[in-house]
């Protein structure tokens, strides 16, 4: 029997096992970070129909865009249990149903004369710029998670369990203009 | 938020130098202290200074080539285990590191942190060797930021070549407040349009020769304008190859305070910006709209990306003198304009106020901590941690 051989083996299978292991531990913090982003995009999305929903009966706006805004706010709310592309697609509707009916800075400015109304815009903005941040980190973990996800011996030793591909979020965040917010 | 957050601020370059991101770490952390947040700032130090309380002792930096340049950072088992200690007892509910890539204790923090972790981007350098190369291990700490920062639109495009992903932009912020009304420098005391320059007189890149060709013409077409020049450097020399036909026009002021640079720009009819190229950022084009100044800059992309593509102040073409010339004649020629343009920089700026670049940080904050998990050591930095860590997975 050749000793060395097999010292050598057993180094290899330890420094293989390692390497799995460090792997498996990226993975998993990679997870943790998808979670947390997930679980704080969620809280800004029900923040944000929530005000939406406040703003459109404040009797603030013209009659048919707080109409519009209401009900797509509602469907975005309706949808939290739906699939994600449903989800997606209902929060994308209320973003651009904002951008229409707050698209100018002058008219958005006399409006904040109203206090209560001041009050709510306020709030809007900071739940959208929220949003926004939340979808850019979100869909940052996603990424990094994916690319190991795609590696061989990941696939091969199931290092990631049977948690799937996690996709990442795309929906039309952009900001209306008359809010102001500057996005990235 | 309602309640203060309890924020580990790390600055990887040497705290008793000055520098763009020291300050920054600086301003960022006042404010955020003036919000009720408490937080303890990691930096190296060169020795017991006296800034020494206002910063925990990082460590004496090593001078190493980095990035082109001499650069002092920590590193090495010793600078580790002070990031480890640091980590441990600060109780953190998060860690805000600055310049992440670069080799010292930004990077030693993430190594050895567990937690929400944001990150700040400051340099673009888009050639860097070292950036390119981010090795498997500076990869994995990448990996453990959370909510990533870049300053500027290049700094954003440098992250995403080298480390990949993207960044949410959050610019550098500038305290407007000392800006605001300082008062007429007393040294501008000629009857006609008064322009300015700003910056070292002799770092060519700063310009000042592309202006001082363009001083004939300008003299030319208004007789009675006249150039105040702010910075260091060899006043004489200069002064001595100026054409004798724009010498009477033209005053040194030499190095100013803050507040007389405030005061200078506040007064003058148009500051100009020469700059010919490696500009990130502009933060002096800021302080010019702050101050209620007509802008008048080279059109560098950061410079345009700040005045709002031409809109919050007046682009020229890059180191043309005569078209330099031009734009400052018809400016000078043009009250309203110049009025236009004060009005939508002092619109423009507000942008970087601290104030809306801290609520805007905050929110960042507020995203990566929505689990209310805080940050600890990661034993994985460790052999035994190490073993721990795989013993415990295998357990799973």
């Amino acid at each position: 029997m050749n000793w060395w051989l097999i010292a050598l083996v057993i180094v290899v299978v330890l420094v293989f096992a390692w390497y799995l292991s460090t792997t498996a531990g990226r993975l998993d913090r990679l997870h943790r970070r998808i979670e947390t982003s997930t679980f704080a995009l969620d809280a800004q999305l029900l923040r944000r129909s929530s005000v939406a929903i406040e703003l459109s009966v404040a009797e603030v706006l013209d009659p048919a865009s707080s109409e519009l805004i209401a009900e797509t706010a509602h469907d975005a709310r309706q949808s939290i249990d739906a699939d994600v592309m449903q989800r997606i697609a209902a929060e994308s509707a209320l973003s651009e149903v904002l951008m229409q009916a707050l698209d100018d800075v002058d008219e958005v400015n006399l409006l904040r004369e109203d206090p209560l109304a001041a009050d709510l815009l306020d709030e809007l903005s900071a739940s959208i710029r929220r949003v926004e941040l939340c979808r850019r980190f979100l869909n940052d973990a996603v990424l990094a998670c994916g690319q190991i996800h795609e590696h061989r011996l990941v696939r091969w030793f199931r290092l990631a369990g049977h948690t799937p591909v996690p996709t990442t979020w795309e929906m039309d965040d952009r900001p209306p203009q008359g809010l102001g917010i500057i996005g990235s | 938020m309602s309640s203060g957050l309890r924020i580990g601020m790390v600055c990887p370059y040497v705290w008793d130098v000055p520098g763009g991101v020291r300050s920054h770490v600086a301003d960022l952390s006042a404010e955020l202290r003036l919000r009720g947040h408490f937080v303890d700032i990691l930096a190296p130090l060169d020795d017991e200074s006296p800034v020494a309380h206002e910063v925990t002792n990082g460590g004496k930096p090593i001078a190493v080539r980095y990035n082109g340049s001499i650069a002092r950072l920590n590193f090495g088992l010793r600078a580790t285990r002070q990031a480890r200690r640091w980590i441990q007892e600060g109780n953190f509910d998060l860690i805000h590191v600055h310049e992440p890539v670069a080799p010292g204790l930004s990077l030693l923090s993430i190594w050895v942190a567990d937690g929400p972790i944001v990150a700040t981007w400051h340099s673009s350098n888009p050639h860097s060797r070292i950036l390119a190369s981010v090795n498997r291990l500076a990869q994995t700490a990448m990996e453990k930021i959370s909510g990533r920062i870049a300053v500027s639109e290049d700094a954003r495009r440098t992250l995403v070549a080298h480390v990949g992903g993207d960044a949410v932009l959050i610019p550098n912020g500038v305290r407007l407040q000392s800006f605001h009304a300082p008062g007429a420098h007393p040294a501008f005391n000629t009857p006609g349009h008064s322009l300015l320059f700003l910056g070292r007189l002799d770092e060519s890149r700063k310009g000042l020769a592309v202006l001082l060709d363009a001083m004939p013409a300008i003299i030319a077409g208004d007789p009675l304008a006249h150039l105040y020049v702010a910075g260091p450097g060899e006043v004489d020399e200069i002064r001595d190859e100026l054409a004798p036909e724009i010498r009477d026009h033209i005053t040194f002021l030499g190095l100013v305070s803050e507040a007389e640079k405030a005061q200078a720009l506040h007064t003058a009819d148009v500051y100009i910006a020469p700059n010919t190229g490696a500009e990130s950022f502009g933060i002096v084009l800021i302080e010019a709209m702050a101050a209620g100044t007509a802008v008048l800059a080279a059109d560098l992309p950061a410079f345009a990306r700040v005045l709002h593509d031409g809109k919050a102040g007046q682009l020229f073409a890059n180191e043309n003198s005569a078209a330099l010339a031009d734009a400052a004649l018809a400016l000078l020629a043009d009250p309203a304009e110049r009025a236009r343009l004060v009005a939508a920089g002092s619109d423009r700026v507000r942008r970087f106020d601290w104030d809306v670049v801290v609520d805007d940080v905050l929110a960042v904050y507020e995203s990566v901590t929505a689990s209310g998990e805080q940050v600890t050591a990661d034993l994985r930095g460790q052999i035994i941690g190490r073993f721990g860590n795989s013993l415990g997975q295998g357990g799973r």
